[in-house]
Order: structure tokens, then C-alpha cells, then sequence
């Protein structure tokens, strides 16, 4: 039935003005395939394909003598509008596809094929191209917690708003369940299904606030899923949200809490790259305020900063007055209620960039013998005078090492032998007595050796410092008679630090 | 307790369990659907049918029970099915019935059934239609908006009439929620029946005035798909959303911004210098000499932007820190595709942070940068080191980064550059290895002075343990040694050694090409390679066979003593190759070299054939030519046309008549607007510059007369034009009030701005047509919005005309003529205030309920407050015309005279807006000019007395260039006092103290009320509370429309429909305490009235008496 209006629709065009209009319609096939004929002059006729998964295939026959020669013609159709998202499927690490859900018309899974044949060229998931072409539609996939979101898109869109959106997705399911991951989506299925329905309209982003989400469907808690079976209640809020008709959406309205409270995480993370000799190649500090407020009513809070000139770039959430952080360097916002982040920020590259920790290392293959050596050392280098937690060593292994011997002093080590992923988890790095891993590689009889030493990601935590030296000042809260209680904490962590080898 | 609770959690553990194992089983059936989809690749219907058979009969019996918790829990069944994407379409009838279920879950979860099978099972949900057309009658704007949802997304045809008539009267509710939901709903029409295209235009339209910030993203996303060529439809509105967009949520600013940058594509002209096309190395010289190609270009350019242009610029800029990394790329490529070449730097800072981001938006930024960074090395140089590859990139991230890296290389960074690629051509990733080599080939030929230093590093590569490595070099080295046609012999002697451990094909074929176009310079070991080849030509690749072949045909024209057996040996194998590629070209080749009696014509030739030189090989990138895309696109990403992409058009050579945005009021939001003192500008260097024809094709309909003053309205505004505007406009607002209605003089006015209002043939719709500004300010009343900027901007100029021209040209302007200006000048602002009132409630019937609440919502609050009072007014739309603010005309006030500001001057008026930033506060704007020669910096608000004085301050103006004014709005809480607010006005030399006093009627606002409640407020303050007095009107003031005119003028107050003719009532709140100021007028004979008021604020109501009693005595 739908097929038939489609097609009817496409009857009515022509190829150019002075075409005859369609003559003859023949329709074949079952409801996957249709195809009838169009006859455009006694010579000429057009056959039209209609697709399982796109809309429309033509080809023109043309008889010029014995031959029937085919050729696809170019023929203006005009454009059906479409919306941003049509489907969006969620799809595992072994590639089977386990939720899906369509916005408008369904598109059929067999475009999902399109997908898993560049997958599987790409080996590593993560080198899948985000954006994919097929024949009538476009793919756009993101790859998150062993998770794919594949959306289908029939036309142009920014892709990065696509993007953006799916992570929003992730984000939510994360957000209301704690973890993004098969078991969970597949046990909360009605949930995320209506989460899906509101944030998406027609392919338009409609609510994506989790403050406002929260409203219409509340996230299961263990307390009221019992209480649900028992009296057939409903995940559903009765009460209609606000949040999305005010001028603060991110704001859930008619807010309570006994204990008011807001604490701030100042976490930083340092990106670096070290070369063989130790000396810095590039380093930079990146920097998040995460906030967790539970503050009654509307609060109205002002944060600012001791030395604000620190901070180079800067975005924030949507509650954030932008020009009040033009104008005094604070920021002044409404928070939504619960986690949130505040802002992101990097640090001005013109200060430099103090490296909490030093590595020595050596890892030789010899030319003869199917050996290796690995040496590591790590101190710690510039720490602001607090201690680095949580050290950890993750090293990449070229293919050819089948194993490794090793001594830690302190910690311990895993090789995994499908991964080639050497991983020395230290814990506290203690200045006195420096931790070192030393021992022998054995690599692959005859093969050939590595040509290059593999880089040193390394992991690390200092708690209670912020390493840019960025300080909260205060915190101040208008709009509400309460006193709250107030916390910043620091956190200094390892972003992306490399140690090339 | 706790055993209670723990005993109570084991069982919902039990329950969860029980679930799951269902669940288990329906994916495990789940599983062999799928296979048997794979068998058979076409499914068909009956197998899933047939394998959910039990279980959908069961649900069919739990979906017609009577309790609502087994539909529910059925339902939730359905949707599992729905979600694994299998089929459940038979239970429609069972699911349909409960439509009208009064549970709210179990209805949303039917909707979501309803949405994914109506197509399939029309007949059938039709049964529904019923249930969403009576919901879109509920008083619950949640509601209507959901029935409205899912009524617009159940696509059956026969429905379209119904979806068109509610979308419609979604589109007029009073909820922006329910019309933003119609917004989207047009979409859904459209793409099921485009046959309605023209009637969705129209909502179109209605809805893109809509000043709700929640509205405007979906309604461009609508227009965007319905009809982006009607870019007329736009025009007025484009102020408005520019001013709106840091307001709108996320998703609607992407779609704003992309549609504002075709817009403005077509819109204005190019603020890029001309013959500085991209060009290399222009661009560099810029990045040298910033500061002196600034000069530059000042100088050379007559180029003014469009403050049209220049406030998109403006107000997408602080988006730039948006998180939604969408925004942020949307803003890049605005600025990008729109701003002028110095200004696009500021984009950087950011785009790089989006690197911070997922995998998946690092890959769209780098590709988006890779296209940057051809054109403008410069943006991206300073951040080189984030472009650094790490080992745990995925692969499309390292090629794109290393693209970038190549494309930022020059002199100056090159040695950092190759030093970072030595590491990455140690990479374990070997084709990322690969690609390193080709980029150094490509830094190679780029810049001259390593391309020794590069080839050296290149042939080392070649002792390479790995293939695909040396593989990748002799390609590249082959191409760069065609670049280089100096003297190379060692390197091939060297590759030649290496021929034989090589077995990549593309490797091999290189090298003998590389033997064959240099031979002469290997004479020794040419011979040999071939030698070897003929040996091993029957196993080798075809294009092997082929570059053998022609390196036999070579040597056997340099040196066919040694060669002549081989070539022949080798052209016999090819004659008989399997490929027909290498046999015609064997074919051909023996032709050519070998002579004999029939081939002698090209013999003699053969030579220069083969052996001519070759042009070298450009090494560019890939992303060389993607610039033709928009950035940020689908298409670019793809680099093919994408579906529906949108060309952005290239700029226009004369910009669009300007003044079709003119209409359009500006928001009192923003801080900054330019109008007053720019939109003047650009028109007036219009006049000089060449583009004089479009202005002779506006003017050609305007009198004589006009020419004179046009021509000196140019001059006038050549020196700081903006000044002497403002000064006529304030004076001719005071003259105003005691000014008659001179007709002569509104018609003359009116032919005096005929270019603005040329596209305004609404006006027909007022009465008093003859007035033909007004009509042009329509669009502004019916919105509730000031006309502040606009009376200014429009009367202005007339104003300004004419006192200029008594000055300057009083040689060729007789006095009678001149008279006949200044009286234009004094009659137009009343002609404008008075059907400003008509107009607005000529619209207000037009557009029925919606506009009520208007005011409200250009302030963006779309409370839910203002929502309900908007309900129950409803339905006595008779008496809602009161609501509409009253506007009268703008009084300025001088607040720093340029003389005692050092040539700052700050000028002051009341917006009579609510003030965004407090309630409490008095919103006043501030139009700051700056009449001094050089440019003022950091203009902002000081200290202030008393100290507790609540001023929301403007933002810091960075710099205010001379002849530049901004207007800025600031909110000031009086707290109900007329006494002054004092504080000081900086620039970053001086401070000059300044003081604000308003006048009483300033610390009110309109309030909306109806007769009777008027009465019964006014019953509630008598004796003490009421204050009264007789007074003596002027003669000119006793018509009721006078008297409204007056009073609103004096204050700020609404006025309320009166049944008696003689009795006039206006009313009011204070701002800060919101206390109720009712003024009833009771009109006497013989030109006397009673003036009463009633409020609580008795100091208040006797300044307000003597205010009144004042305007109204005045004629």
C-alpha cells in the first residue's frame, strides 16, 4: 500500500516537459520489488525499480535496432523532503543489531550491511569512518562502550549535529542507567524507547536536556521498580515537565532537598607527548568543572576564579551567562539540578606546563635470538609536593612479541597475548624507592625484528591540585534564603601522555 | 525494617529475573528470524507471524483486559517487539482501543505503536483520529502539543486536510510549545503531501515572526525543507533571529546559523579584499605584517560592511563557546564563509578544543580544518603541536592530522615537522606509515630547500624492512626525482640495487620507469635491470609488463647496441601476454621503434615520443579542491554532493536592497545595536560610492524636492551623522505632542522614506493610509515591541535631512520649503504614534488570540505563568486589546554631552520593555556616540551612588570607533523613587560622573485589565489612596485618541477599553513593587476633566497627577 502511493507519486513526473507522460505501468515483483515500465516513445522505456531499502532505481532501455541498450537516466525528482535522523539502530560488538527505532518510515536493517562491510574491512572498530556513503543513504556511526549507533540520514545535514546527538543518546542512557551497554539498554528496553521518542521528532532534536528528560520519564531506581510491579505504576512522570516551556530548560521547576548542597570538581588532565630523551614534544593542559548540585528552588550562583587569566579557551553549559565571563571573568549561572558539566577549558599555552613524573626506559629487540629487553623506571618529576596515585603503564606491543618475563618492583603486570597489550599497574608512586620493571621479551621465531620501539601511555592521579594552579575563590548564591553547603575539590589526572620510545 | 526491605528487593530481584529470561527467549527467537532472513533474503511476512503466533495471542488477550497494569505490561511487550525490529502489526486493532487510555504511560506507548504501523493499517488508525482531535481542544498545552505530535506523525493520506487544519491552529496557539510542535509538523506534511506547499509556506511565514526563542529553531528547520528559495520570507525576520539565536536551545542554532549563512551569501556584498582571492602568498604577507596589512586594507577599500552583516557576525561569535561541538562548527564556518579574512582567525582557538572531543568529531573537525588550512596556512600554524599524531589515534584521525601537518609545513617549521615524521614512519601502522612518506614527498616538492634533505631521508627509507614502506618511497622518490631533473644517477644506481628484494608491483614499475627516463645517466646498469626482467616477465604484474616494456623501448633507442636482442625478446613475450593491454602496446611500441617498410611516418619520431621530457607531477592534497562545499556539510565530509545539499551562493556584486530588513524591530536585548548611529552609514557612503544606480531606481519615484535633501542628508551624515540625528529626533518627539495633524506634511514625509516602505503593501489594512511610515511599523506593534530604534532610525533621517539642508543649502532651497520641512519633521512622529495604536489592534483582530500575551514573550519567557494567564484571557478576546503596551513617543535624554565627555557623548531613552535582566528594574537604553577622532576603549559603567543602587550594567564595550555609536541597554531599579541614579560612565582614560532621573511615569508598566476589574481595583483604593484634581485640557486634547496619546506619552501605562465615551482609564504597575496605579480621566465640559488615581503609592500618584495634568494641558 505504501509502495503503491509512492509510486503514484512518482507517475505523475516526467522526464523533461515534452516527455509523453507514463503510458503504461506495469508493476512486478512482490512488495519489495516493484518494477514497472515506462514508456517514454516507441523506442525508449524506462524501467523503475523500487528498492527495498532506497527509494528508487531507474534504468532506460532504449531500442535502436535489435539492441535494447540500458542506461540509468538522470531525472529530476523532487527532493522528498527528509528529516535530520530517519533510524537510528544500536548495534553490538559482534555486530548484531539489538534495538532499533524509526522516526518516520522504516528503513529496512539490510542497509546496515552497507556498515558492517566497512567494519569489517577497518579490522578495529575504531578505525570505522564515521561517515558512510550508500547508495540511497548516509550512514553516520558513532562508536562508544563497545556500542555502535548507526544513523541512517537521506540527506544533507551536518554530520557533526548527528554526531553530537548520538553521544547526547549515549550520554542519556548513561546518565539513567549508570552504564551504556548492551545488557542495560536490552533489560530498560520501554525506557529507552521512550527516551528516544522524546528526544528525537521528525528527525529534530526535540528534548535533549537530561534535567527535562528526567521529568517526562523518570530513570528506574530498584525502590520504585518493585513498587511498579507491585501496583502497576508507571516509569512516566504524571506531572508535565516545565523545564522545556521556561527560559532555563535545563531547570526542573518546584526542586527540594533537606540538605542543599553544591561541590565543584576541578579536573585537569595533561596531554603530552615525550620524547625518547624525556624532553617534552608538546604538552598542554585541558581542564572540566564538573559540578553535582542539589540546591532547592532557583538558585543563582556566581563562581569565581583567584587567577582566571589562566584559562585560554573556554565553553561552557548553556546556563552559563556568557557575557557576565566576558565582562568579569565569573561565571553566573542557574544550574541545572544534579550532574552537570560546567565548563571545559584549556589552559593558555604560554604557561608551561609542569610533567608530574620522568620515565626511563629501555626496550631493545636483538638482532639475533628471538629476545627482548624492557627497562622501566619512573620518578616523579614536578608534583607540586602531593603524591601521584593510581600510576599505571599501558604499552602497545609490536606483533611479534608472543610474551614477556617481567619483575615489578612494586605493583604488578599483565600481558595480554590477543592484544599485545603490556599493562604495569603501580598504584602510589613512592619517591624513596623508585618503581622499575625489568625483565625479557621473547618475540616470534624468524620474524623479522620490530622495527620500532612501541610509546609508553602512561596513567596517573594527584589528588588535590589542580596542576595549571587554577583556584576557585568563592562561591556565591542569590535567589534563595538557605545557606548551602558548599565543596571544590581538585583532581589532576593523565590525559593523553604519551612517551615515544 | 530491614528484613522487610531485603525480602521485598529479593523478590523484585526474582521479577527482574523472570523478565529477563523472557527476554532471553524472545531474542533467542529473535535469532533464527534473523537467519532465516539471511537464507532467504527476501522475508516475508508469514514466517515472523507464524514464529510470534502464541506470544502475540497472548498479548492480544492481556491488551482487552480491563486492568491497566497487564495492558501496560503488554504494551511494553509490543514496543520490545517493535524495538528488535519485528513485526507486531496484528495487534493493531488490540492496541488502537487504547488510544484514549487514561494512563499516561500506557498512551505514550501506544502512540509509539501507532506512529511505527498507521502506514500499514490506515483504516484502522483512523479510529484514532478522533481521540488526537479532541486533544488538540485540551486545555493543557502538553497536551495539544503530544496529540499534535503524533496526529502529524501517523502518515496516512487521507488525514493530510485534518493535519493541515490543526497545524494551522496549532500554529496561532498560545502555547510556543504547541507551535513549535506545529513547526515540526509542517515537515511531516510536506514530506507526505508536497501538493501543500503553498499553504505551508504560509504557516511558514506566520510562524517564523514569532519572537519565542523555542519556536525558532524548528520553523527555520521547517522553512529550511519546505521552501529554503523563499528567502524573501527572511528579510524581516532576520534582525530578529540573529538577535534571538544565543537564546535558542542547540539544535535549532545549527539550523539558524546554516540557514542565516546562505542568507547572508545572498544578502551582502564580499567583505573580502578584492584580488586577495586566497592567494598564497598574500596570505603570508598577512601573517608577517598583520598590522600593516590591516592599514592596508582601510585604505585601499571602500568596503563598509553591512551592519546587517556585521551583527550576525557579532551575535554568533559567543556562540563559539557553546559545548555542542555542532554550534561551534556551524559558527566556524559562518565565520569562514562570511567574515572578513582577518576576523576568521578567532574560530581556531576553538575548533581546536572540539579535537578535545570523540573520535567521531575529531574525524569531521580535522577533515573541516584539513580544508582550512590550504587556504590559510596562518589560522592553524600557532597550534601545529595539536595536530601531533599518538600512537592510539585511529587511523583516519593520523592520516587526517598528518594532511594538516603537511599542509601547515614551510620554511620556518619544516625541520619540526620532519623530525615528528621520522617518528611516524616508524609507526607500527603501516599505512599510516605509508601515508607519512607521501606527505614528506609532498613537503619535499613544497618547499625547495629540503627537498635534498627529504630525498636523502627517503632513500634511507628504501633499506626498510618493511614492504609496503620502501614501497610508498620509491614512488615518491620517483616523483620527486621528476621534480628534480638535476643530476639523481646515484639514487637510482641505488634503487636499482634494490630492485630485486622489492616485490610490490607499483614499487617494481616505478623504478623501471625511473631507469627508462634517465637511462642515459645509468648507461651501465640499465641493460642489466632489463636483462633481468626479461628473465622474470612472464610472472610479473601487468603494469610491471608495461613499464618493462617501455624501458626496453627506450634503451633500445639510446643504446640498441646492447638491447636490440632483449627488446626483441621482450616484445615477443608481450605480443603473446595474456593481457590485451600489454599486447597492443607491444603492438604499438615495435611499430614505433622497430623501422621497417611500412611504419616510416612516426619512426623518425619515435624518439622525441618516448623520450620527451615530462612535466613533474603535483603533489597536492586531497583536500585541495573541497572548498566548493560549505563546511560543516554532509557533502564536504563525503566530498560528493550529498541529497539536498544547498549551494552557497557566491556573494553578489551589488548588494540587495538593504532596507528590506528595515521593518523588522530590533530586540531590546541586545546590548549593542548598531542601528541608530550605522544602518545610517553605509547608506550614506552609498550615495558616493558606485553603485549609484540602484539608489537612482529607488529615488526615481520620489518628488523633486527629495534629491535636495537626500543629497545633503549624505552630507550631513558624513560628519558624525549620528549625533545630529538623534538631537532632531529627540526634538521633534517634544514638538510632537503640541503639533497638529498636518496631512500635507505626512504625505510629504512619507514620499521622503518611500524606499522603505516599497515592500510594505500591508498598510492597506490601516485606516489612516495616508501615513505611509506607519505602516512600515506595524510589524513591530503587533509583536509588542518598541519602536525605539525604528522611530529613530526611519524619522531620523528625514529629520536630520532637513535641518542639515537649512544650514548647508539654504543657498538653493527656498525658505518656503524649507518651512515645509520642519513642519514634516514636527507632524511625522505624531502621525506615527497615533495609528500605532490603530495598527496594533487592527492586527490584533487579524491574528486573533495568539498576540495576547506577545509582550511577554519577546523576552523569550515563555513561562508557564504567562501561558496560563494568556488561557484564561482567551476567550474574551474583546477586551484583550488593552494588553497591548502602549507605546508613546520616545523621549531621549541627554545623559553625557559630548564636550564634557571628551568626546564620548551618552544619550539615554526609556524602553518601556520589560527589563530582561530583573523585574524590578527600569530597562533603559543608552545609545553611546563617539564624536571624538580617535576610538574609545573599554567604555563601561563605574561606581555608583548610592551604593545599594541596583544597576545591571552593560557589558564592557571594547571600542568604539570614532563616529561609531552602539546603543546598549542597561536595567536600573528605582525602587519606585524618582530620585537619580548616579554612577559613572568610563572609558579607559576617563570617568565622567552622569545621572539618570526618571520621570515618574517611567517606573510603571502597562498591566492588562478589564473594565469591571478596574472598577473593583479603583473600589479597593479610595480614601487616602486616591488622589485627584480638575484640570484644564488643552482644545486639541479632547479626543479620546489625544488623550491616549498624551497620557501614554507622559506614562508608562496600558490603557483599558472604556463602554463611556467620556471616561478614559489607563493602568499600571510600578515596576520594583509591582503596586497597582489605576488613572481614570473623567472628561467634563468644556474642556475641563477630572483625574483621578488610585494607588498605594501616594507620593507617586501627586507627581503622576501633575505630570498628567502638564502633558494634557499642552497642545
Amino acid at each position: 500500500m505504501i509502495l503503491q502511493q509512492q509510486i503514484s507519486v512518482e507517475l505523475n513526473m516526467r522526464n523533461s516537459p515534452s516527455d509523453p507522460p507514463c503510458q503504461s505501468a506495469l508493476f512486478k515483483g512482490g512488495h519489495q520489488n516493484i518494477t514497472f515500465h515506462q514508456h517514454v516513445n516507441p523506442s525508449q522505456f524506462i524501467v523503475w525499480e523500487l528498492l527495498q531499502d532506497g527509494p528508487i532505481c531507474r534504468r532506460l532501455f532504449s531500442n535502436s535496432g535489435n539492441f535494447w541498450h540500458t542506461g540509468t537516466i538522470s531525472c529530476n525528482i523532487p527532493e522528498l523532503a527528509a528529516e535530520m535522523i530517519h533510524s537510528l539502530f544500536l548495534i553490538n560488538h559482534s555486530g548484531d543489531i539489538f534495538l532499533e527505532k524509526h522516526w518516520k518510515s522504516v528503513i529496512s536493517r539490510s542497509v546496515c550491511d552497507y556498515f558492517f562491510e566497512a567494519k569489517e574491512k577497518a579490522v578495529d572498530p575504531e578505525n570505522v569512518s564515521p561517515v558512510l556513503q550508500t547508495p540511497h543513504h548516509y550512514l553516520i556511526t558513532i562508536y562508544r562502550d563497545k556500542l555502535f549507533f548507526l544513523s541512517v540520514i537521506q540527506t544533507e545535514v551536518p554530520p557533526l549535529f548527528v554526531i553530537e546527538f548520538l553521544h547526547r543518546v549515549a550520554d542519556t542512557i548513561q546518565d539513567y542507567f549508570g552504564e551504556c551497554s548492551e545488557s542495560v539498554i536490552m533489560d530498560n528496553v520501554v525506557t529507552v524507547y521512550e527516551l528516544l521518542e522524546e528526544m528525537l521528532d521528525n528527525g529534530f532534536p526535540l528534548a535533549t536536556e537530561s534535567n527535562v528528560l528526567k521529568e517526562m520519564i523518570r530513570p528506574p531506581t530498584i525502590l520504585r521498580s518493585v513498587v511498579n510491579t507491585l501496583t502497576g505504576g508507571s516509569n512516566v512522570g504524571d506531572t508535565l515537565p516545565t523545564g522545556q516551556l521556561s527560559n532555563i530548560p535545563w531547570r526542573r521547576a518546584g526542586v527540594k532537598y533537606t540538605n542543599n548542597e553544591a561541590y565543584f570538581d576541578v579536573i585537569e588532565e595533561i596531554d603530552a607527548i615525550l620524547d625518547k630523551s624525556g624532553s617534552t614534544v608538546f604538552a598542554e593542559i585541558q581542564g572540566v568543572i564538573e559540578a553535582c548540585v542539589r540546591l532547592t528552588g532557583m538558585p543563582d550562583l556566581t563562581l569565581s576564579f583567584m587567577n582566571p587569566r589562566l584559562l585560554d579557551d573556554v565553553s561552557f553549559h548553556p546556563c552559563v551567562r556568557f557575557k557576565r565571563w566576558e565582562s568579569e571573568r565569573v561565571l553566573s549561572f542557574i544550574p541545572p539540578d544534579g550532574n552537570f558539566t560546567l565548563m571545559n577549558y584549556h589552559v593558555s599555552s604560554q604557561n608551561l606546563v609542569a610533567i608530574p613524573v620522568y620515565v626511563k626506559q629501555s626496550i631493545t629487540f636483538f638482532e639475533m635470538g628471538p629476545c627482548g629487553r624492557l627497562d622501566i623506571t619512573i620518578g616523579p618529576k614536578q608534583t607540586m609536593g602531593k603524591t601521584v596515585e593510581a600510576l599505571m603503564v599501558t604499552i602497545h606491543m609490536p606483533k611479534a612479541v608472543l610474551s614477556a618475563n617481567l619483575t615489578p618492583t612494586q605493583g604488578n603486570y599483565t600481558y595480554d597475548l590477543a592484544t599485545k597489550v603490556l599493562v604495569w599497574d603501580i598504584g602510589k608512586l613512592n619517591p624513596q624507592k623508585l618503581p622499575n620493571l625489568r625483565g625479557s621479551l621473547s618475540l616470534q621465531a624468524g620474524a623479522p625484528k620490530p622495527e620500532d620501539n612501541p610509546s609508553l601511555n602512561i596513567d596517573l592521579k594527584i589528588q588535590q591540585v589542580a596542576i595549571s594552579g587554577l583556584k576557585v575563590s568563592r562561591l556565591d548564591m542569590y535567589g534563595e534564603k538557605y545557606k548551602p553547603f558548599k565543596g571544590v575539590k581538585y583532581l589532576t589526572k593523565a590525559g593523553k601522555f604519551q612517551v615515544r620510545t | 525494617m530491614d528484613v522487610g526491605f531485603s525480602s521485598l528487593r529479593s523478590e523484585a530481584v526474582g521479577a527482574m529475573r523472570t523478565a529477563l529470561v523472557s527476554a532471553e527467549n524472545l531474542q533467542l527467537t529473535l535469532k533464527t528470524e534473523l537467519s532465516q532472513e539471511e537464507q532467504a533474503l527476501t522475508h516475508t511476512k508469514s514466517s515472523p507471524k507464524e514464529t510470534h503466533k502464541t506470544g502475540n495471542e497472548d498479548l492480544k488477550e492481556m491488551l482487552e483486559s480491563n486492568k491497566d497494569s497487564l495492558k501496560l505490561e503488554a504494551m511494553k511487550r509490543v514496543v520490545g517487539l517493535i524495538a528488535k525490529g519485528k513485526n507486531a502489526s496484528e495487534l493493531f486493532p488490540a492496541v488502537v482501543k487504547n488510544v484514549a487510555s487514561k494512563n499516561i504511560e500506557l498512551k505514550k506507548l501506544v502512540y509509539v505503536y501507532l506512529v511505527r504501523y498507521a502506514e500499514e493499517q490506515q483504516d484502522l488508525a483512523l479510529l484514532s483520529i478522533s481521540t488526537f482531535q479532541r486533544a488538540l481542544k485540551d486545555p493543557n498545552q502538553f497536551i495539544r502539543g503530544s496529540a499534535l505530535r503524533v496526529l502529524s506523525s501517523i502518515r496516512v493520506p487521507i488525514i493530510v486536510p485534518i493535519m493541515m487544519l490543526a497545524i494551522k491552529e496549532a500554529a496561532a496557539d498560545l502555547s510556543p510549545y504547541v507551535r513549535k510542535t506545529s513547526a515540526h509538523a509542517i515537515q511531516k506534511l510536506y514530506s507526505m503531501d508536497p501538493d501543500q506547499k503553498e499553504q505551508l509556506i504560509e504557516v511558514i511565514e506566520k510562524l517564523l515572526k514569532d519572537k519565542s526563542t523555542l519556536v525558532a529553531g524548528s520553523v527555520v528547520m521547517a522553512f529550511e525543507e519546505v521552501c529554503p528559495d523563499r528567502i524573501d520570507l527572511i528579510h524581516k525576520n532576520y534582525r530578529k533571529l540573529c538577535n534571538l539565536l544565543v537564546d535558542v536551545e542547540e539544535w535549532g542554532q545549527v539550523v539558524i546559523i546554516s540557514m542565516l549563512t546562505r542568507y547572508a551569501r545572498t544578502q551582502f556584498t564580499s567583505p573580502w579584499k578584492e584580488g586577495a582571492m586566497f592567494d598564497e602568498n598574500n596570505e603570508k604577507a598577512f601573517y608577517d605584517s598583520d598590522s600593516e596589512e590591516k592599514k592596508d586594507q582601510t585604505e585601499a577599500q571602500p568596503y563598509i560592511m553591512d551592519p546587517d552583516h556585521r551583527l550576525l557576525l557579532r551575535n554568533t561569535k559567543p556562540l563559539l563557546q557553546s559545548r555542542n561541538t555542532a554550534v561551534v562548527m556551524s559558527v566556524a564556518q559562518l565565520y569562514w564563509h562570511l567574515a572578513p579574512k582577518h576576523e576568521v582567525n578567532i574560530v581556531t582557538k576553538s575548533l581546536v578544543r572540539l579535537l578535545r572531543s570523540h573520535r567521531e568529531v575529531q574525524y569531521i573537525v580535522l577533515q573541516n580544518i584539513a580544508t582550512m588550512s590550504i587556504q590559510r596556512k596562518g589560522m592553524f600554524e600557532p597550534f601545529m603541536k595539536s595536530f601531533y599524531v599518538r600512537s592510539t589515534d585511529a587511523t583516519h584521525i593520523k592520516t587526517l592530522k598528518l594532511e594538516i601537518l603537511t599542509n601547515l609545513a614551510n620554511e620556518a617549521n619544516i625541520s619540526t615537522i620532519l623530525r615528528e615524521f621520522q617518528t611516524y614512519v616508524k609507526s607500527q601502522d603501516k599505512a599510516f606509515a605509508a601515508a607519512t612518506i607521501q606527505a614528506i614527498g609532498r613537503c619535499a616538492t613544497n618547499i625547495s630547500e629540503v627537498t635534498d634533505t627529504c630525498l636523502n631521508g627517503l632513500v634511507l627509507l628504501l633499506s626498510n624492512r618493511d614492504e609496503t614502506v620502501v614501497a610508498e618511497s620509491v614512488v615518491v622518490i620517483k616523483k620527486l626525482l621528476q621534480t628534480q631533473p638535476t643530476q639523481h644517477s646515484e639514487i637510482i644506481k641505488h634503487m636499482a640495487k634494490l630492485f630485486d628484494n622489492i616485490t610490490v608491483s607499483m614499487a617494481r614499475a616505478s623504478i623501471l620507469w625511473l631507469m627508462g627516463e634517465y637511462c642515459e645517466r645509468v648507461p651501465k646498469i640499465a641493460p642489466d635491470v632489463l636483462r633481468k626482467m626479461a628473465k622474470t616477465f612472464t610472472a610479473e604484474e601487468d603494469i610491471v609488463k608495461l613499464q618493462t616494456v617501455n624501458l626496453a623501448a627506450k634503451l633500445y633507442l639510446t643504446n640498441s647496441k646492447q638491447t636490440k636482442l632483449l627488446t626483441q625478446y621482450i616484445l615477443n613475450l608481450g605480443k603473446y601476454d595474456q593481457s590485451y593491454d600489454i599486447r597492443d602496446r607491444t603492438r604499438f611500441i615495435r611499430q614505433l621503434i622497430v623501422p621497417n617498410e611500412k611504419s616510416g611516418a612516426l619512426n623518425k619520431y619515435a624518439r622525441r615520443i618516448l623520450l620527451a621530457p615530462k612535466p613533474a607531477p603535483v603533489l597536492e592534497s586531497a583536500f585541495k579542491d573541497r572548498d566548493r562545499y560549505q563546511l560543516g556539510t554532509l557533502s564536504h565530509s563525503l566530498n560528493t554532493k550529498a541529497a539536498g545539499y544547498l549551494e552557497l551562493s557566491d556573494w553578489p556584486a551589488v548588494a540587495p536592497d538593504q532596507s528590506v530588513r528595515n521593518v523588522e524591530v530590533i530586540e531590546p536585548v541586545q546590548e549593542w545595536a548598531p542601528l541608530v548611529g550605522k544602518t545610517k552609514k553605509p547608506k550614506s557612503d552609498k550615495f558616493y560610492s558606485d553603485d549609484e544606480e540602484e539608489k537612482e531606481e529607488e529615488r526615481s519615484k520620489s518628488s523633486g524636492s527629495e534629491d535636495s535633501s537626500s543629497s545633503s542628508s549624505s552630507s550631513s551624515s558624513d560628519e558624525s551623522g549620528s549625533e545630529s540625528e538623534e538631537e532632531s529626533s529627540e526634538e521633534s518627539d517634544k514638538t510632537s505632542s503640541d503639533s497638529g495633524k498636518s496631512s500635507s506634511g505626512s504625505e510629504k514625509s512619507s514620499s521622503e522614506s518611500e524606499p522603505e516602505q516599497k515592500k510594505k503593501k500591508k498598510m492597506t489594512k490601516a485606516p489612516q493610509k495616508k501615513s505611509k511610515p506607519t505602516a512600515a511599523f506595524s510589524d513591530s506593534d503587533e509583536n509588542g515591541n518598541g519602536p525605539v530604534a525604528q522611530a529613530s532610525s526611519s524619522s531620523a533621517e528625514s529629520s536630520s535631512d532637513s535641518e542639515t539642508d537649512s544650514e548647508d543649502d539654504s543657498d538653493s532651497d527656498s525658505h518656503a520649503t524649507q518651512q515645509k520641512k520642519k513642519r514634516d519633521v514636527k507632524s511625522k512622529p505624531k502621525v506615527e504614534v497615533k495609528s500605532k495604536v490603530e495598527v496594533s489592534l487592527l492586527d490584533l483582530d487579524d491574528f486573533s488570540p495568539a498576540p495576547t500575551n506577545a509582550p511577554k514573550s519577546l523576552v523569550v519567557s515563555s513561562s508557564l505563568l504567562s501561558d496560563l494567564e494568556g488561557l484564561s484571557l482567551s476567550n474574551i478576546s474583546s477586551t484583550m486589546q488593552v494588553t497591548t503596551p502602549s507605546f508613546g513617543p520616545v523621549k531621549t535624554y541627554e545623559l553625557l554631552h559630548h564636550m564634557t565627555g571628551k568626546g564620548l557623548s551618552a544619550k539615554y531613552h526609556f524602553s518601556r520593555q520589560p527589563c530582561l535582566y530583573q523585574p524590578s528594574m527600569v530597562a533603559v537604553q543608552v545609545i553611546l556616540t563617539n564624536s571624538s577622532d580617535h576610538s574609545l576603549e573599554e567604555i563601561h559603567i563605574g561606581d555608583r551612588s548610592p551604593a545599594s543602587l541596583n544597576i545591571h550594567c552593560f557589558n564592557t564595550i571594547e571600542r568604539l570607533e570614532p563616529e561609531a555609536s552602539v546603543t546598549v541597554s542597561m536595567g536600573i531599579d528605582f525602587s519606585d523613587s524618582t530620585q537619580a541614579a548616579n554612577f559613572q560612565l568610563c572609558t579607559k582614560e576617563d570617568q565622567f560622573s552622569v545621572s539618570i532621573q526618571p520621570a515618574v511615569g517611567e517606573l510603571l508598566m502597562p498591566s492588562t485589565m478589564t473594565e469591571q476589574d478596574f472598577s473593583k481595583e479603583q473600589g479597593k483604593l479610595l480614601g487616602m489612596n486616591e488622589t485627584s484634581a480638575t484640570i484644564t485640557m488643552a482644545t486639541a486634547n479632547t479626543s479620546s485618541q489625544a488623550i491616549s496619546k498624551q497620557v501614554l506619552c507622559a506614562a508608562n501605562v496600558g490603557v483599558v477599553s472604556s463602554s463611556a465615551n467620556n471616561f478614559h482609564r489607563f493602568a499600571g504597575r510600578t515596576v520594583s513593587s509591582r503596586a497597582l496605579v489605576l488613572v481614570s480621566l473623567e472628561l467634563k465640559e468644556s474642556s475641563t476633566a477630572l483625574l483621578t488615581i488610585n494607588t498605594e503609592k501616594s507620593v507617586m500618584a501627586s507627581m503622576l497627577l501633575r505630570d498628567l495634568k502638564q502633558a494634557l494641558a499642552q497642545a
